[in-house]
């Protein structure tokens, strides 16, 4: 849906920041984001679940993305309760599940891609994180050369576990901000995460869109008036015209469903080529917005 | 707070609590967080947060605002049909021949359950919002019914989810949400029950919080909905500690109740917590049996971790992916537990004790038998823990059991397993046989829907 950003119950406070924006940390993705700002271009992150469609093929379509123009890959973990996903994304990590696939693959994924000179991190719902070992999870995810993780259902509020351990490894905590966050929340959000701050650009759950909400600027602007964090823009993007817009004024463009979308066709090959294709579209549309536009936010 | 302070107007002339007088602080509340000791929380997507602390902040100013209260007390007495009464089974005590068995009706409540005393306070919450459409999950359906009613009562636009099992289960639950003028919507996803619905309330809730409550059916989800949940259900237990003694001359040895998510049995135990001398026990549904597998017995044979919003028990596999419970009973059938009751379960205040599927169904047809009432087949867990309990506790005890809801949804899946409608046989045994029989009724088998599904959690 295309609401208005909800304007929730905040009385315009703005967590004693008025105006100044916090330094965000930089994190073990720090040298992706600098390299980016020195190219004037913003980033391409994509998601798949590892395991879909199965595991051999999902660490082979992850290198194609990395291949084909993502600066970054979001290795997706499954999670029998998805809640915050559409019916793509929750089917392919139900179909992943049954193929097996549970934390122990997804780390061997991310060594896959990592070994092969991509950059990856995990993306995954909690309470297998939880189930690991929050402190072993971070660590194993730090030694098959993973960047960070991306928790969609954990809040800071409740990651006081969960930052010490990723601290400790050395590991990127991201945490998501949505339309709904006032401007405290964006604050304290970007204050405990590392690496980049992914706003969720649209009010609901996972899933291509024709169009590009037009609540994604507002709240990435809303983001840059505290933090100095990279912000990743995700949820809808399917083509290269959106790319390209989100890519003028977000430090990094975040595609999933589209992806997805494209893995889980019959035909390997077909699946290979039509994955290449949209990471090659995708990142032409961000090139093409850097030549357009050069003012990059720094 | 055994004094009625009639907060939202007159005392009753019975000197009965209101459902007011039950919104009231208690020493129990969970703290700013929402946390019952390392139970609780806000365990979901930074999207709904500020929806959350909406509902947060619109339930500090109802639980003092004297015109909500008064609204909800005047919905509670002349809709919902408050006080609910006690009943004395006195059949059903001397068939057991223990303890004196007394009965809390919630049975009797306008939509046959106690559901009906959530929603009116949520939907009421709803209207001093100003959102104009409520979602609801619900698994046996009468959340769903009650969610429905008040909508209808209220003026607000109604979708229930429903997961396909369920919908199956309990058609007649589905036609009278439809009879309402809810819309209802089956889900197919995973298991395709309750743990289903609630994650595409979920869904529906993130994409529409501006204009949409979400009317949380259990003491569960993330905070503040089981504080809410158990306030608005709080006047079960408050109402129950003023007519025992009335009845008896003194408080129970025994709150007896079922758990899914926990709403009624949390309502029932929570005036009687600061009773020491009063046991509190959740009957908790075992379906085949805890040491089958196949069961929903959460807080028996589950271990910590985080669902739907809560940290608490959960019925999980080694890697954190949350199985599927096994239940005859529909409202029971349900993986997760409300952190409130994780916590009295840690503390050791309150005892949970399984209950299968074959023993509630003795259950159900001895309370019919005896008493005249035909429980829910979720109640009828309660009936069935406090068999051996009030046997336990010899003839000087007394055991209240909190009978949540009535059993006319239940008829078909009751005549399936009673073979109530083979004319060979038109006197039913009392003792009906066990399981195996071809007749065995299909929601006791494995649900086709998850076997389409996905089976990834076993």
């Amino acid at each position: 849906m295309s609401g208005n950003a909800s304007a929730p119950t905040t009385s315009s406070a703005s967590a004693g920041t008025a105006g100044v924006p916090v330094p965000g940390t930089a994190g073990r993705l720090g040298g992706m984001f600098s390299e980016l700002r020195a190219a004037g271009r913003a980033g391409l992150v994509g998601y798949l679940p590892a395991g879909y469609p199965d595991l051999p093929r999902s660490q082979r379509l992850l290198r194609t993305m990395i291949e084909s123009g993502c600066d970054l890959v979001e290795v997706g973990a499954s999670f029998s309760d998805p809640v915050l996903d559409g019916p793509v994304v929750a089917r392919a990590q139900h179909q992943a599940l049954r193929g097996g696939t549970r934390l122990p693959e997804v780390l061997r994924t991310v060594e896959a891609v990592t070994s092969a000179g991509g950059r990856a991190v995990v993306m995954s719902y909690f309470n297998p994180i939880i189930a690991y070992g929050q402190d072993a999870f971070a660590r194993d995810l730090a030694a098959a050369g993973g960047s960070g993780v991306i928790t969609p259902d954990l809040i800071v509020d409740e990651a006081e576990t969960w930052l010490a351990a990723t601290e400790s490894a050395d590991i990127d905590p991201i945490f998501l901000v949505a339309p709904s966050s006032p401007a405290e929340r964006i604050a304290l959000t970007a204050g405990a995460g590392r690496g980049f701050l992914y706003a969720a650009a649209v009010m609901g759950v996972t899933g291509a869109r024709d169009s590009v909400s037009s609540v994604a600027p507002e709240l990435v602007a809303r983001c840059r008036q505290v933090t100095t964090l990279p912000i990743g823009v995700g949820l809808g993007v399917r083509n290269g015209a959106q790319a390209a817009e989100i890519a003028a004024f977000a430090d990094a463009v975040i595609v999933g469903s589209a992806f997805v979308a494209r893995a889980g066709l019959e035909d390997r090959a077909a699946a290979e080529a039509a994955i290449a294709e949209l990471a090659t579209e995708l990142a032409d549309g961000i090139a093409g917005a850097a030549s357009d536009d050069q003012e990059t936010p720094a | 707070m055994s004094a009625p302070a009639a907060a939202g107007g007159r005392p009753r002339p019975d000197g009965l609590p209101r459902p007011s007088d039950a919104l009231t602080g208690t020493p129990h509340d969970p703290d700013r967080r929402g946390y019952y000791g390392q139970m609780g929380g806000r365990w979901l997507p930074e999207a709904l947060v500020a929806a959350l602390d909406e509902i947060s902040d619109a339930y500090a100013k109802a639980r003092t605002d004297p015109e909500f209260l008064r609204e909800l007390d005047r919905l509670a007495e002349t809709y919902a049909g408050r006080p609910s009464p006690i009943s004395d089974a006195a059949r059903l005590t001397e068939h057991v021949g223990g303890a004196r068995i007394l009965l809390k009706r919630e049975d009797l409540n306008h939509t046959g359950s106690h559901k009906i005393n959530n929603v009116l306070g949520q939907a009421l919450l709803t209207k001093k919002m100003g959102k104009p459409r409520v979602i609801a999950e619900t698994g046996a359906g009468q959340h769903g019914v009650a969610t429905a009613t008040a909508a209808a009562l209220l003026g607000l636009d109604c979708t229930i989810y429903m997961g396909r099992v369920d919908t199956d289960r309990q058609a007649l639950n589905v036609a009278r949400m439809r009879l309402l003028g809810a819309t209802v919507v089956p889900v197919d996803t995973g298991s395709a029950t309750l743990k289903d619905a609630i994650n595409e309330a979920f869904r529906d809730w993130v994409a529409n919080v501006e204009n949409t409550a979400y009317i949380f059916g259990t003491a569960a989800g993330p905070h503040p909905f089981p504080l809410l949940v158990r306030d608005l259900q709080r006047i079960i237990g408050a109402e129950a500690r003023v007519q025992v003694p009335a009845l008896t001359g003194r408080l129970p040895d025994a709150v007896v109740a079922c758990v899914g998510g926990g709403s009624n049995a949390i309502g029932a135990f929570h005036a009687f917590i600061d009773d020491p001398a009063v046991r509190l026990v959740g009957a908790e549904a075992a379906g085949d049996g805890v040491d089958t597998g196949r069961h929903a017995a959460t807080i028996t044979g589950g271990s910590v971790g985080v669902l739907h919003g809560a940290r608490s028990f959960l019925l999980q596999d080694k890697d954190g992916q949350v199985l599927e419970s096994h239940s005859i009973s529909a409202g029971l059938d349900y993986p997760g537990v409300g952190p409130e009751h994780s916590h009295l379960a840690d503390i050791g205040r309150a005892e949970y004790v399984p209950i299968t599927d074959a023993e509630a169904m003795d259950a159900l047809a001895l309370l019919a038998r005896t008493e005249g009432i035909i429980p829910a087949i979720e109640s009828a867990h309660a009936v069935a823990a406090a068999l051996p309990l009030a046997k336990e506790l010899g003839p000087d005890g007394i055991v209240l059991i909190n009978l949540s809801g009535r059993g006319d949804k239940d008829t078909e899946t009751a005549m399936k397993w009673f073979h109530l409608d083979d004319p060979a046989e038109p006197d039913q045994p009392a003792k009906p046989e066990r399981p195996e029989s071809p007749e065995r009724p299909p929601e006791t088998s494995a649900p086709t829907a998850a076997a389409a599904g996905n089976g990834e959690n076993r």
